[in-house]
């Protein structure tokens, strides 16, 4: 039927180097049987290419993978580039290895979620689905 | 709303492209209009679609293509349909590992899409989107589906070019005949040609042509509520060569063999061309949309106009066998002057 | 095996109608179903099977004996214990020295070195893909100058040393020899490992760089430099426990490992080397996940059907090329960030299953590495775990405690069984690569990893801390100081050795090295050559991804 249906499209990257890619293919799936548009796109993306991917899909979140410890490094460049193509809309998620004293440099830079191992799936669907109904709401 | 502009798609601006396809994949109200004044921007692009099942590695073909066009200097929009989950509506959609030498490409636009609802909800959506992408001036627009079901036929179909993509080994069966896609396809490529059993590929699919499908690939038109007066647009009929569908090799992600499938991708364009073909399949592919267009208009209309719990109470007449499907037909439109809003 | 005259048969029928049915009737079980952490069902009890003397000796026989059920040592760890080998790594050569002069000294028997991102992807520190990765997940080498520092004062023909680095690792191994030729130690005086597992790179931890059929020729290089070269050093170690964290079950990690094994095994067949020559030379690492008894099986297992594989498959005479040896690593996948101090029971715990599953030498994770990188003291509890096992627990006193137990012993035959079973499936698939490049292990494996997700998220797992006994109190843990030099210290080095070095033999040396590359040569003696006049990895690495090119994964999900 043609009416006006919005599916909530989510890019899900593994920034740096680090191959390991477990979490970020079970949140990917995750967030599918959540009803989501999964975007996935794999290990060893940079910056660059997250920024290009994001804007092509048109996504509303972003969801970056990383357990490398790179994360100050990497992250700040991403929400960067993001504003500077004005998707400062996008939600920004982060998982991984992400110490406590650096939750809160990323989250200034723009991530607005911040998931460490033991967070589950469900924590991340329901941050995912308030934003989006917050988003609306404006 | 400022993101998007007919004169920002039209300049190719992606943010704005990006965007008016979310806008036609969501039916959102105001892509229509943007659409209308993108129209007469259309009909430039070469459609070409790659449809094959999962295994087949198409998407490493798709990758590989691009790039060939690119090192020709064409523009090239891709459009990567997977399909949605029936069982929660969501969608995995991965094309883009796959196409990662393309990144950083300014030529290059790669769309994830998913196939959502119905069949023909889909077909309105990557159409749309085609558009979109032929009015920003892309010059080869390849679409991939999963081989796999009915609607993906459906979309591909209506590409200028069809290429079927077959991998060795799947048994004696190709996978062809089984999807019934055998009639659609313009180009076959057999790809992961290195596999044993390739040789046997190629042979059992050019029997299968030989035996049935030999002649040039016809025009299929399904219309059934219109009766379009067809109109012969290759008026010398004694001119129109016959295309013989290929049967090629590749191994994709050994970049083998790519060449001569684009050559004879630019071939077959030719054959379209010089055979008033292209014109046939145009206007086909048009008469498609609008029939898609107006079914879904006026079904909307239909069930727009129904009062509520219509529809399920005549569902559950038709399952308690009270009443025929035929029947209830006539009862709904007897029910409503249909597409008449007054 | 049994038939209705059992007499356990016949008396388990029994109890079940009388004893347990009472019993049931008035306190049902906790749950309807148990099963492993693998999600294999587990039955209520197990009993004697009615297993006959011809069948011990040839399933689990006695140890040191054929097929190595019970360990591969006749006197378990009565006469050796384990080696205690903690995985280092971070910033600097100079830090990661320290960090083993202060592991040597508090009683560590053999060294590990981790090493960082950029190398494990043969970049040097100063390339751009490197941003960020300095140092962050072990030690950073660019070139034979920071091996030369990384091994400053280490005796190398005393300690062995464990290097865990995969696509680059005929380069680093090639500086380690570099090191010994310099200052004079012979190379068959050199023991260690280097992990060189590229298999499980493409299945698991997808640290590749090349595609699967060079990467293969590398690391047959490798094994062939070693036979003939360095007769202690093991050339590869076979990895199961990237395969586990990526999200496998218990089956899964064994028999992806073995068929991996296998796979090695082929190619240095192929290249025309005596199974018996390098086979002793293999060895095996494993992961030590939480489920006690299923990890025992698995090691019990592994050594059985390796035993069983490399005689009746590959014709193997020499005994050492039968045993299985392995490195065991707790499960870093389990450690949780929420009450970090809880990990230190789960490791030992694991620890403990390594242990009684005869493993040659462990790794114990740190309390805090779900939070950030290993501090010290975390690290110093994490190796005392093992001196407590070793020396107070008592375990170590008798051989295979645990076999002839009903229940491990069924869940041995059970883990075999499966690993046969997916012998045949990927046979059937063509083999290793072909299943590579089809996807098949990733797709098994994330299909495992997501059912344990929804397993702890619907609760019907119970991870203590995470969806039961939570508790929110904020955490503190001392976090490890990084010398903030580092990256430009390391930067500087890497210039200086640029500048110093005899650029027209590195030249040289790249040349011929290319050569080989392209050719069928070994071209383990043109890396040493490379290294030896200071090539830097990234240099040498930039020859390899332009003979062989570069892979890309299927999009497995």
């Amino acid at each position: 039927m043609t009416q006006f249906e919005q599916k909530i499209r989510v890019l899900i990257a593994k920034p740096g180097l680090d191959g390991h890619d477990r979490g970020a293919k079970v949140v990917a799936r995750a967030l599918r049987d959540a009803g989501m548009e999964v975007i996935y796109t794999g290990i060893r993306q940079t910056p660059e290419m997250i920024i290009e991917s994001s804007l092509q899909e048109d996504v509303d979140v972003v969801g970056l993978s990383i357990l490398s410890g790179a994360h100050m490094a990497l992250l700040p460049i991403i929400t960067q580039q993001l504003r500077e193509n004005d998707m400062e809309d996008v939600l920004v998620l982060a998982g991984g290895i992400i110490p406590d004293e650096d939750v809160a440099a990323l989250q200034e830079a723009g991530v607005k979620g911040i998931f460490t191992p033991g967070a589950s799936t469900q924590e991340i669907i329901d941050f995912i689905q308030t934003s989006m109904a917050q988003k609306e709401a404006l | 709303m400022s993101l998007i502009s007919t004169e920002k798609i039209l300049s190719g601006n992606k943010r704005a492209i990006a965007r008016l396809i979310t806008y036609v994949e969501n039916n959102h109200p105001h892509a229509q209009s943007f659409l209308d004044s993108l129209y007469p921007h259309t009909g430039q692009a070469h459609l070409v679609g790659i449809t094959g099942s999962p295994v087949t590695g198409k998407s490493s073909l798709v990758n590989k293509l691009a790039k060939a066009y690119r090192d020709q200097d064409k523009s090239v929009a891709i459009i990567a349909v997977d399909p949605t989950s029936p069982f929660s509506g969501g969608a995995i959609l991965g094309d883009r590992i796959r196409m990662r030498e393309l990144a950083g490409d300014p030529g290059i636009f790669i769309r994830s899409m998913a196939s959502r609802g119905s069949l023909g909800g889909l077909s309105k959506a990557v159409d749309d989107a085609i558009k979109v992408l032929d009015a920003a001036g892309f010059e080869v627009i390849l679409i991939e589906t999963v081989g796999a079901g009915q609607s993906e036929v459906e979309i591909v179909k209506t590409a200028h070019t069809v290429i079927v993509v077959e991998v060795p080994g799947l048994g004696d069966d190709v996978q062809a005949i089984k999807a019934g896609i055998l009639e659609i396809a313009d180009i076959f490529v057999v790809n992961k040609a290195d596999r044993p059993g390739a040789e046997k590929t190629v042979s059992t699919l050019r029997t299968m042509l030989e035996l049935g499908h030999a002649s040039t690939h016809h025009v299929l038109h399904h219309g059934q509520l219109m009766t379009v007066e067809e109109t012969p647009s290759h008026p010398d009929e004694e001119n129109k060569k016959m295309w013989e569908i290929p049967v090629l090799k590749t191994m994709a992600l050994k970049e083998e063999g790519i060449d001569p499938v684009v050559t004879t991708i630019d071939r077959h364009l030719d054959y379209l061309k010089n055979s008033g073909e292209l014109m046939d399949r145009n206007r086909t592919r048009l008469i498609d949309e609008l029939e898609t267009a107006l079914q879904l208009e006026l079904m909307d209309r239909l069930l727009g106009q129904l009062p509520p719990n219509h529809l399920s109470e005549t569902i559950t007449k038709l399952v308690d066998r009270n009443l025929s499907p035929y029947a209830a037909v006539q009862a709904i439109l007897k029910s409503r002057e249909v597409g008449s809003r007054e | 095996m049994t038939d209705n005259q059992s007499p356990y048969l016949k008396s388990r029928e029994d109890w079940e109608e009388t004893t347990l049915k009472k019993h049931l009737e008035r306190r049902p079980e906790r749950k309807e179903k148990f099963v492993t952490t693998s999600s294999t069902p587990i039955e209520r009890l197990y009993t004697p099977k009615d297993t006959n003397a011809e069948e011990y000796l040839e399933n689990i026989n006695l140890p040191g004996q054929y097929p190595f059920t019970r360990g591969v040592h006749a006197t378990g760890y009565r006469g050796k214990l384990w080696t205690m080998r903690m995985f280092a790594g971070f910033g600097t050569a100079e830090e990661t020295n320290q960090r083993f002069q202060y592991l040597l000294e508090q009683g560590q028997t053999g060294l590990s070195v981790a090493f960082d991102m950029p190398t494990l992807y043969g970049y040097d520190t100063d390339a751009p893909q490197a941003l960020g990765e300095f140092g962050k997940c072990g030690v950073a080498i660019s070139s034979l100058k920071d091996m030369e520092i990384l091994l400053d004062g280490l005796p190398l023909d005393q300690v062995t040393t464990s290097m865990t680095i995969n696509s680059p690792a005929a380069i680093i191994w090639a500086m380690y020899i570099a090191v010994a030729d310099n200052r004079g130690i012979p190379r068959n005086k050199l023991g260690g490992t280097i992990q060189n597992d590229i298999l499980k790179e493409y299945i698991a931890q997808k640290e590749f760089i090349f595609p699967p059929k060079p990467s293969m020729r590398l690391v047959t290089d490798t094994v062939e430099f070693g036979t003939n070269e360095l007769p202690l050093w093991n050339t590869i170690s076979i990895s199961g426990y990237h395969i586990r964290e990526a999200g496998s079950t218990a089956a899964q990690e064994l028999a992806f490992t073995l068929v991996d094994g296998i796979e090695y095994v082929k190619w240095a067949i192929e290249r025309g080397l005596d199974v018996d020559d390098f086979a002793p030379r293999l060895s095996f690492f494993f992961n030590a996940h939480n489920d006690f008894f299923e990890e025992v099986a698995k090691y019990r297992a592994a050594r059985r059907v390796w035993a069983r594989v490399m005689k009746e498959k590959f014709g193997a005479k020499n005994p050492r090329s039968l045993l299985l040896r392995f490195h065991s690593q707790t499960a870093g996948v389990s450690l949780t960030a929420q009450q970090p101090e809880n990990n230190v029971a789960r490791v030992a715990i694991q620890a403990l299953a390594a242990v009684m599953g005869g493993t040659q030498s462990l790794h114990t994770n740190s309390m805090d590495e779900a939070l950030a990188l290993p501090s010290e003291l975390a690290v110093r509890v994490a190796l005392r775990t093992q001196q407590i096992i070793a020396h107070e627990s008592g375990v170590a006193n008798t051989i295979d405690p645990l076999g002839g137990s009903y229940f491990v012993e069924e869940l041995t035959d059970r883990m075999e069984a499966q690993t046969w079973d997916y012998f045949q499936k990927i046979e059937d698939l063509g083999g290793v690569l072909p299943a590579i490049e089809a996807g098949f292990f990733q797709q098994e494996i994330a299909d495992s990893a997501y059912v344990y997700q929804r397993e702890i998220d619907d609760r019907e797992r119970t991870i203590v801390g995470i969806n039961d006994f939570v508790n929110d109190e904020p955490v503190q843990i001392p976090i490890l100081d990084m010398d903030p030099q580092g990256y430009e210290t390391q930067c500087a080095r890497i210039e200086e050795v640029k500048a110093a070095r005899d650029n027209e033999t590195v030249a040289r040396c790249l040349a011929n090295l290319r050569a080989a590359a392209e050719g069928t040569d070994n071209t383990m003696p043109f890396i040493l050559d490379a290294v030896k006049a200071y090539a830097t990895l990234q240099e040498v690495m930039d020859v390899f991804r332009d003979v062989f090119g570069e892979y890309h994964e299927p999009a497995i999900i």
